[in-house]
């Protein structure tokens, strides 16, 4: 089947339920995207199907096929991820930084969809990721610096 | 070849050494000749040197063995280099350098003696120094026990001293200026007529000479990097998915393997069916390996798929099968016969007169469950055999891999990563052992073997379990006695037991966090009893002190609440010791004690000193309809000297944040010999909407530089309970408090 991962085309000889994270992760070789639970729990592997954050882990394979995918990697080159890597790094959210990948995708899709997030909408839209060290104070306060870096711009 | 020239600093040895062009300097052990972690670029008789800066014509490395699992430490680690090197980030790399005994960790084994660390008498100084001898023996390089920058401090600082001194007469040969007249900045040397000669130019003439040993550390007020906020060297990768973790290592030709190993922890295999599986999509071999089942195949999906088609019958736990049997055991403790040590006696307690209080306290099972799943690759040939994964303990790896596969421990080579998470988790073995004992079965291969997350729970050996019995006495509005008594198994003879070795003496986890508390209480009795052993365990962050810890304060407040006083003046009134009153102190002004609550309010306040660090936090809940909501913390400890104060904030947060969590909705249960939690949704702890705002100070009162990693953690749950107890009226004396409140 073909997917589309950050605007290229591959060709992938996968069963249709393989879930998304491990194509990517063990076809792909595309290793920024984490397992960490394997069943919607903790958001490690958040990636945008067609600008949508979802889980990867939940994605079957065959149902990202005609869908544009987006990882950690690719999102790199837009500008919304610009802010907010910027605003990750501003306020040094990481510890172990495992989660990390995940808790950008989702907040880059926060920012997509809101502007100027209350904190209140960020722990609605960020309450599925999980991380283990506890960097959530940190994660609140870059969200809100990236959405004024963006609103800056 | 150069040679190695040595200068003594307190208890290690400072030298340099010529290396491939370039010279190395670095600490070594004087007494012993130890294998070498860079044996193949020094001469024989230089076999004991480890290297702490690598200086070659090309660039600078800066090597930071203490395994970097979120805490920052291999940036903290570089930054004590660069302040007496003179060197900038981002003009040097950093490597975690070759297991080597000699990287031993002296403060780790200052934490194991049984003296409080307030205690700085001779006799107390005497054994920390055994001890310290006593790991120079067993090679423990290890990373734990929030030693990295006790351990790391000076040693680190004069390494880089007599390496930027060195490189100064270098350039004074050189050039023909004076040493007195040059001066070293950003990676140079720097001449009067303003030109500069980088260290990597020096680099062949420095090997060459005998190293400076006339050097004086800076003084505080001259520090550009250590105290200011820094930009953690692993920060951007982390960031942008770059940073490369055990579980993403790829090798040409690499299988993805997976086990299936005895959910009754430690028991045998008694048969399996692996007659579907092996037909499965991808699967290469299945076979078996000790208490489980391997399987092998061309994508981790698949192998875990097959492993869950396998049909395997498992033998018994060799622990008692239900829990309700385990808290039993801890119940018939409180006996002379399982007495490990009365570790406080002072003043007369079965004679302090007064109203007494009683309870009893449980600290439940905890699972560690870092974000990365546990896994290691292995490549294992004839000659040698290659390990990638995140570890602790890098010189008992190569061991007890050497053992699996049938090499030396020499021929093991270990490549460390940054890791997803640990906790005390990446202190164990058997996950690597079981990826040697895959790879070894397929010589040539290299495997990467990664636990699902269910296997990950099933086999986590969780922090131990531990019951207490207190005793409070009151008079005339005051504390007078305290009697408590604390059973539990022994976490340090089951972990230290998996590698085979025996720690005599009382464990002295069992009351960690509570024997050592730094108040004058005039009567006070601490008792600990070691239970048989139970389920296996190992250190959860903070090992013993997030249990007795707990029981300690939690005995004190219900005590302090019985006398009619106030939490926090009698905390403050009772304790002596000035750099933990001033905590207190502090804690009280942050946290602006005394200032009167809405309705459903309440505040509570803990007190734990762990792992050298006096702790204080007050926590303010609210009592509202959905259940308990935690508003804020603040907290306020002492680590001497804060190394980076941005790294320092995020660090006590997220011991604030896991020792809520936990204490608000984790336990391992068994039913059956095994675990009933299987993944996050049964164990959760906190998540982003429960999190309060937390306020943070770093005092710098005590004389001696401290780690931070595990020092927050146990205020937090006594905090957490006594703010209940304060909003609702309701003691909560077991955790997790779920059982007894819902929280928002
Ligand atoms: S791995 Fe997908 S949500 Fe945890
Ligand atoms: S930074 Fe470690 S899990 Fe989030």
């Amino acid at each position: 089947m073909k997917l589309t991962v950050n605007g290229t085309e591959h060709d992938v000889d996968v069963e249709d339920d393989m879930p998304l994270l491990w194509v990517l992760r063990d076809e792909l070789n595309l290793k920024g995207t984490k397992y960490g639970c394997g069943v919607a729990q903790c958001g490690a592997c958040t990636v945008h199907l067609d600008g949508q954050a979802v889980r990867s882990c939940q994605v079957a394979a065959i149902d990202a096929s005609g869908a544009r995918i987006t990882t950690i990697e690719g999102l790199a080159q837009q500008d919304a991820m610009q802010a907010v890597q910027e605003a990750w790094i501003e306020h040094q959210v990481a510890q172990c930084g495992y989660c990390q990948s995940g808790q950008i995708m989702q907040a880059a899709s926060l920012l997509a969809e809101r502007q100027d997030p209350s904190d209140d909408d960020i722990d609605n839209a960020m309450g599925g990721n999980l991380c283990r060290c506890g960097t959530y104070p940190r994660i609140r306060a870059a969200i809100h610096t990236a959405a004024q870096k963006l609103q800056g711009t | 070849m150069g040679r190695l020239k040595t200068i003594t600093r307190r208890s290690f040895l400072v030298g340099s050494v010529a290396i491939g062009g370039g010279v190395a300097f670095g600490t070594y052990l004087a007494m012993r000749n130890l294998p070498n972690p860079v044996a193949a670029t020094l001469a024989p008789d230089e076999a004991s040197f480890n290297p702490w800066v690598l200086i070659s014509p090309e660039k600078v490395t800066l090597i930071t063995p203490h395994a970097d699992k979120g805490q920052g430490v291999a940036s903290a680690q570089a930054a004590l280099i660069a302040e007496e090197l003179d060197i900038e980030f981002g003009q040097f790399e950093i490597d975690f350098g070759q297991p080597d005994q000699a990287y031993y960790n002296t403060a780790m084994a200052e934490e194991g003696v049984p003296f409080m660390s307030t205690d700085t008498s001779v006799v107390a100084e005497a054994t920390r120094a055994v001890m310290g001898s006593a790991f120079k023996i067993l090679g423990v390089q290890g990373t734990g026990g929030s030693t990295s920058m006790p351990d790391s401090f000076d040693k680190l600082r004069y390494a880089a001293a007599i390496a930027r001194e060195t490189l100064k007469l270098a350039a004074s040969q050189q050039s023909g200026v004076p040493v007195d007249q040059l001066t070293t900045k950003e990676g140079a040397v720097h001449l009067p007529d303003g030109s500069r000669i980088a260290y990597t130019a020096l680099a062949p003439l420095a090997a060459e000479l005998e190293p400076v040993s006339d050097v004086v550390l800076r003084a505080p007020s001259e520090w550009r990097l250590v105290g200011q906020p820094m930009e953690r060297l692993d920060i951007e990768g982390k960031t942008t998915g770059s940073t490369r973790y055990g579980i993403d290592v790829d090798r040409d030709g690499m299988l993805h393997a997976t086990v299936r190993l005895n959910p009754r922890k430690g028991g045998v295999l008694n048969g399996y069916d692996a007659s579907a599986a092996k037909t499965m999509r991808g699967v290469r071999d299945i076979f078996e390996i000790t208490n489980g089942v391997a399987i092998v195949a061309d994508n981790t999906w698949r192998a875990f798929k097959a492993a869950e088609a396998i049909g395997i019958d498992w033998g018994p736990a060799p622990y008692p099968a239900d829990q309700a049997d385990h808290w039993d055991t801890l119940d018939a403790s409180f006996t002379d016969d399982h007495l490990d040590r009365t570790w406080r006696n002072d003043g007369a307690v079965d004679s302090a007169a007064g109203n007494v209080i009683e309870a009893t306290y449980r600290s439940p099972y905890v699972a560690h469950q870092p974000l990365e799943p546990l896994n290691a690759t292995v490549l294992v040939t004839d000659d040698q055999v290659e390990v990638w994964t995140g570890h602790q303990m890098p010189v008992f790896l190569q061991q007890q891999v050497a053992k699996v596969t049938g090499h030396d421990a020499e021929a093991v080579i270990f490549h460390n990563h940054f890791i997803g998470g640990s906790f005390g988790h990446r202190l164990e073995l058997d996950f690597v052992k079981q990826a040697a004992e895959v790879a070894n079965r397929m010589r040539g291969t290299p495997i990467k073997m990664t636990y699902s997350r269910e296997t990950d729970f099933a086999q986590d050996f969780p922090r131990h379990i531990s019951m207490a019995k207190g005793r409070g006495t009151v008079a005339d509005g005051k504390v007078i006695a305290l009697d408590l008594q604390i059973a539990a198994p022994s976490v340090i003879t089951s972990q230290m037991g998996r590698l085979g070795l025996s720690v005599p003496g009382p464990d002295i986890q069992i009351a960690a966090g509570a024997w050592n508390n730094p108040y004058s209480i005039d009567n006070f009795r601490l008792r600990a009893y070691r239970a048989s052993e139970l389920a296996p365990t190992s250190s959860w962050r903070a090992v013993g002190a997030p249990g007795a810890g707990f029981f300690f304060d939690s005995l004190l407040d219900e005590t302090i609440h019985a006398a009619g006083a106030d939490p926090m003046a009698e905390r403050i009134r009772l304790m002596t010791h000035e750099v933990s009153r001033t905590v207190l102190e502090t804690v009280a002004e942050m946290s602006d004690w005394g200032a009167p609550l809405a309705p459903g309010q309440g505040k509570g306040v803990a007190f734990v000193e762990s792992f050298g660090v006096p702790t204080a936090e007050v926590v303010l809940v609210t009592d509202t309809d959905a259940g308990i909501r935690i508003d804020a913390v603040w907290v306020a400890c002492d680590v001497g000297t804060v190394i980076d104060p941005v790294n320092f904030e995020n660090q006590v947060e997220g011991g604030v944040i896991f020792g809520l969590g936990h204490a608000m909705n984790c336990e391992i249960t068994y039913a059956d010999g095994m675990a009933e939690q299987a993944n996050y949704y049964d164990h959760e702890a906190m998540r982003i909407w429960q999190t309060p705002r937390i306020f943070v100070k770093g005092l710098e009162n005590g004389t001696k530089v401290r780690g931070i990693g595990e020092p927050p953690v146990p205020p937090a749950a006594p905090a957490l309970a006594n703010a209940i107890f304060a909003a609702t009226g309701k003691r909560i004396r077991q955790m997790p408090f779920n059982k007894f409140v819902d929280f928002v």
